[in-house]
């Protein structure tokens, strides 16, 4: 370390403190870290949370079921129909009515353009984070037709509220499924540009190769899940493990890398795009007919005495459920496991011994949400 | 081709029959420096321009189209903003070295642009040490960014003060280095001797191989001496919010971004002279017809041909490229760069001892 040999020749160093955030342009919102710095090199992150604390755990409290989804969308704000699914499939478990064949599907195919979207934003951030400008703006074209699509079908762009307990809200738009084809057409074309431009740069290899290692051992430990997780090794895909939806019926892979290195992390998630195209390919033809929404759920839902959790695979990792009702028509108490907030944390283990610029690149493919930590 | 020497004397002439010498001196260094103000003003305002528009086509968006036809006051209007902005200091800042630091990048901008040939006999300053003499003013502009990081008393601003040093020192090598291979095969510093050995054929086309690699080796030293992407190291907005001019606002901001574009249109202006022949039209060893053709083509507009060349594939790969980490960018040079830099040299040496350059 520079520090040791100064202090052998007689020059005094300091290690210093730095607040990266809360108004940063690579904290992704308003996450502030304390880094402990000597020259450049990071000793240690402290990340600070609470900037955008609203208390949707207790909101949640006062609030009806149907009600509650609308709050998750303003947790991962980019994992917003992943969210509300979590919710709704809660519900639908513990109330023990299923939902139409159809309505599986269409929620499949929305959560896997949701991960679409979210990874191609992540992708755009990614590359401004390393100083690509442009790469956020391509990034941000792709999603553009993703959000025209949903607009179309849920009559939002961003925060959709598109499931409700036991369906969905409407019934999808007639140009739904040709111009989701078209997209999935268009988007086959550009993802290899994506890796022209950043994937086989030789600076963005020297960059992330090697950097930020995570071994598979400590990516369990810190319980870290989703591409961030599977980059180490770790099988973690809730979609895996635990199928719901229509999740069961389709063929797709999981990611696995081995090496848990920043790259490893950024290719898991490339992948991971095409799989998703290829859930969608796979149902996009197949939306078999029946009802949007089940005719089982009352107006007023009152979920039996009990405990529940339902999870689901967000872009970011596993999204935990845990509701204890004591039979009213809102919970006693909720909790949400969101993958953001374990994920930050393995930033002080994998940062040490690093530069400023390579944390803001570990950041980066950690894929935080700062609302998905504040919750 | 016209020389402007003939109007630049005609000017002096006229002045010196009915002024004092002291005066005809006066009058001159104003006439200088309004024109080269005036040219600088509208050359930085061109240029942000192009940048944006440039910026606009990589990312495919449209870029500033609505302030004047095509957006094209909008620069104007972004720099009015910044005149009339508040200066915002920090109590703790050091006064002195804090308002000091913009002028002194401004200054040392000023100070290079004064001895570029623009066309024949359109200078400010043919001094006969031309090269030396540029490499040495556009050193200069690292003490304010070192002054502006120091004074502004952000960790932030220190951090890209400190990174921009040792870049830019490092940096300073390689540049002067590449542009050694030159002097070295024309024999002269003078930057209009450097253009008039290029008649027949810029030192791009007539010095092989070596010339190109040095050629290369400039533009990667000359974007990182101007801090520009993808080694903008001093301003790493991701990681250092804005670098060393975190701490300015308003018309102190604007000078740094002034003299980041004059510096920008320096590199490029002089990479333009010294490898593609500056002013000097294309002409082809002893092809007359060809050659008198190109002739008809005005030197002023090769030369913003050739500038306007450089500066786009400067913007090019700044629009394209991630950004480096200090510490690749310091291998870059010191274990990559110096040393193929010195290896070309002493082929150069040896081309031009045995005369085997076209």
């Amino acid at each position: 370390m520079i520090a040791e040999e100064a202090i052998k020749e007689g020059i005094k160093t300091q290690e210093y403190f730095i607040n990266m955030g809360p108004q940063h342009p690579s904290t992704h919102g308003v996450l502030r870290l304390m880094l402990e710095l000597d020259g450049e090199i990071i000793k240690k992150v402290i990340p600070h949370i609470g900037y955008v604390h609203r208390s949707i755990e207790k909101m949640c409290e006062k609030d009806t079921y149907r009600q509650i989804v609308h709050v998750t969308d303003r947790m991962d704000y980019l994992s917003n129909h992943m969210n509300n699914e979590a919710v709704c499939l809660l519900v639908e478990n513990a109330l023990e009515i299923g939902v139409s064949e159809r309505v599986k599907v269409i929620r499949t195919i929305m959560s896997e353009l949701t991960r679409l979207s979210s990874h191609q934003l992540w992708w755009g951030v990614m590359g401004m984070d390393l100083g690509a400008l442009t790469s956020f703006l391509y990034g941000f074209r792709d999603r553009e037709i993703i959000n025209d699509i949903f607009e179309e079908t849920c009559g939002a762009r961003l925060t959709m509220n598109y499931n409700t307990p036991g369906g969905v809200m409407f019934d999808i738009h007639p140009n739904f499924q040709k111009r989701v084809k078209d997209f999935i057409a268009h988007f086959k074309t550009k993802l290899p540009e994506y890796d022209d431009l950043l994937s086989d740069n030789v600076i963005f290899r020297n960059r992330t190769e090697g950097i930020g290692i995570l071994s598979k051992e400590d990516a369990i430990s810190y319980g870290i899940t989703g591409p961030t997780g599977r980059a180490s090794g770790f099988s973690n895909d809730i979609r895996k493990h635990k199928p719901y939806s229509a999740y069961d019926r389709v063929d797709f892979k999981e990611i696995l890398m081995e090496t848990g290195d920043t790259y490893s992390r950024y290719k898991a998630r490339m992948l991971e795009m095409w799989e998703s195209m290829s859930i969608i390919e796979q149902l996009i033809d197949n939306i078999p007919e029946g009802e949007i929404q089940s005719s089982a759920v009352k107006a007023v839902i009152k979920l039996p005495k009990g405990e529940f959790f339902q999870s689901v695979e967000t872009a970011r990792g596993e999204l935990g459920v845990y509701v204890v009702s004591d039979g009213t028509k809102s919970p006693y108490r909720i909790k949400f496991r969101s993958p953001g907030f374990s994920n930050l944390f393995v930033l002080d283990h994998i940062a040490k011994g690093y530069k400023i610029a390579d944390l803001v690149a570990m950041m980066s493919t950690i894929d935080i949400v700062v609302p998905d930590i504040d919750r | 081709m016209y020389n402007f020497s003939s109007l630049t004397n005609s000017i002096h002439e006229s002045l010196s029959a009915s002024l004092s010498p002291v005066m005809v001196t006066v009058v001159e260094w104003s006439i200088i420096g309004i024109v080269l103000i005036t040219f600088v003003a509208l050359s930085v305002m061109g240029m942000v321009y192009i940048e944006r528009k440039v910026a606009a086509f990589f990312q495919q968006r449209i870029g500033p189209n609505r302030v004047g036809k095509w957006g094209l006051l909008q620069t104007l209007a972004d720099f009015l903003k910044l005149l009339m902005k508040e200066h915002i200091m920090a109590r703790s800042a050091d006064k002195f070295l804090f308002n000091l630091a913009p002028f002194i990048m401004v200054i040392a901008a000023f100070l290079a642009i004064g001895a570029i040939p623009f066309a024949l006999g359109l200078h400010v300053m043919d001094i006969n040490i031309g090269v030396f003499y540029i490499s040495a003013v556009s050193s200069i502009g690292v003490l304010g960014i070192l002054i502006g990081g120091w004074a502004g008393n952000n960790k932030y601003s220190l951090i890209g003060a400190l990174r921009s040093g040792a870049q830019i020192i490092s940096y300073e090598i390689s540049a002067l280095l590449s542009l050694l291979v030159i002097v070295v095969l024309a024999g002269d510093l003078q930057l209009s001797a450097i253009i008039e050995s290029q008649a027949d054929g810029w030192w791009i086309f007539k010095g092989h191989i070596p010339v190109f690699i040095a050629f290369v080796i400039f533009l990667i030293a000359g974007t990182a001496e101007t801090n520009r992407g993808p080694f903008d190291m001093a301003e790493a907005e991701s990681e250092l919010t804005a670098g060393f001019h975190t701490e300015y606002s308003g018309i102190k901001f604007a000078m740094f971004f002034l003299a980041e574009y004059v510096n920008l249109f320096i590199i490029a202006a002089v990479g333009a002279t010294v490898f593609l022949g500056g002013w000097m039209p294309f002409h082809i060893g002893n092809w007359e017809a060809f050659n008198s053709i190109m002739d008809y083509i005005p030197p002023i507009l090769w030369f913003f041909g050739k500038t306007g060349f450089i500066i786009g594939l400067i913007m090019w790969f700044k629009w394209t490229f991630p950004r480096l980490r200090i510490d690749q960018l310091l291998v870059l040079e010191w274990k990559y760069l110096l040393p193929i830099n010195l290896v070309n040299l002493l082929v150069v040496a040896f081309i031009a001892m045995m005369g085997w350059y076209f």
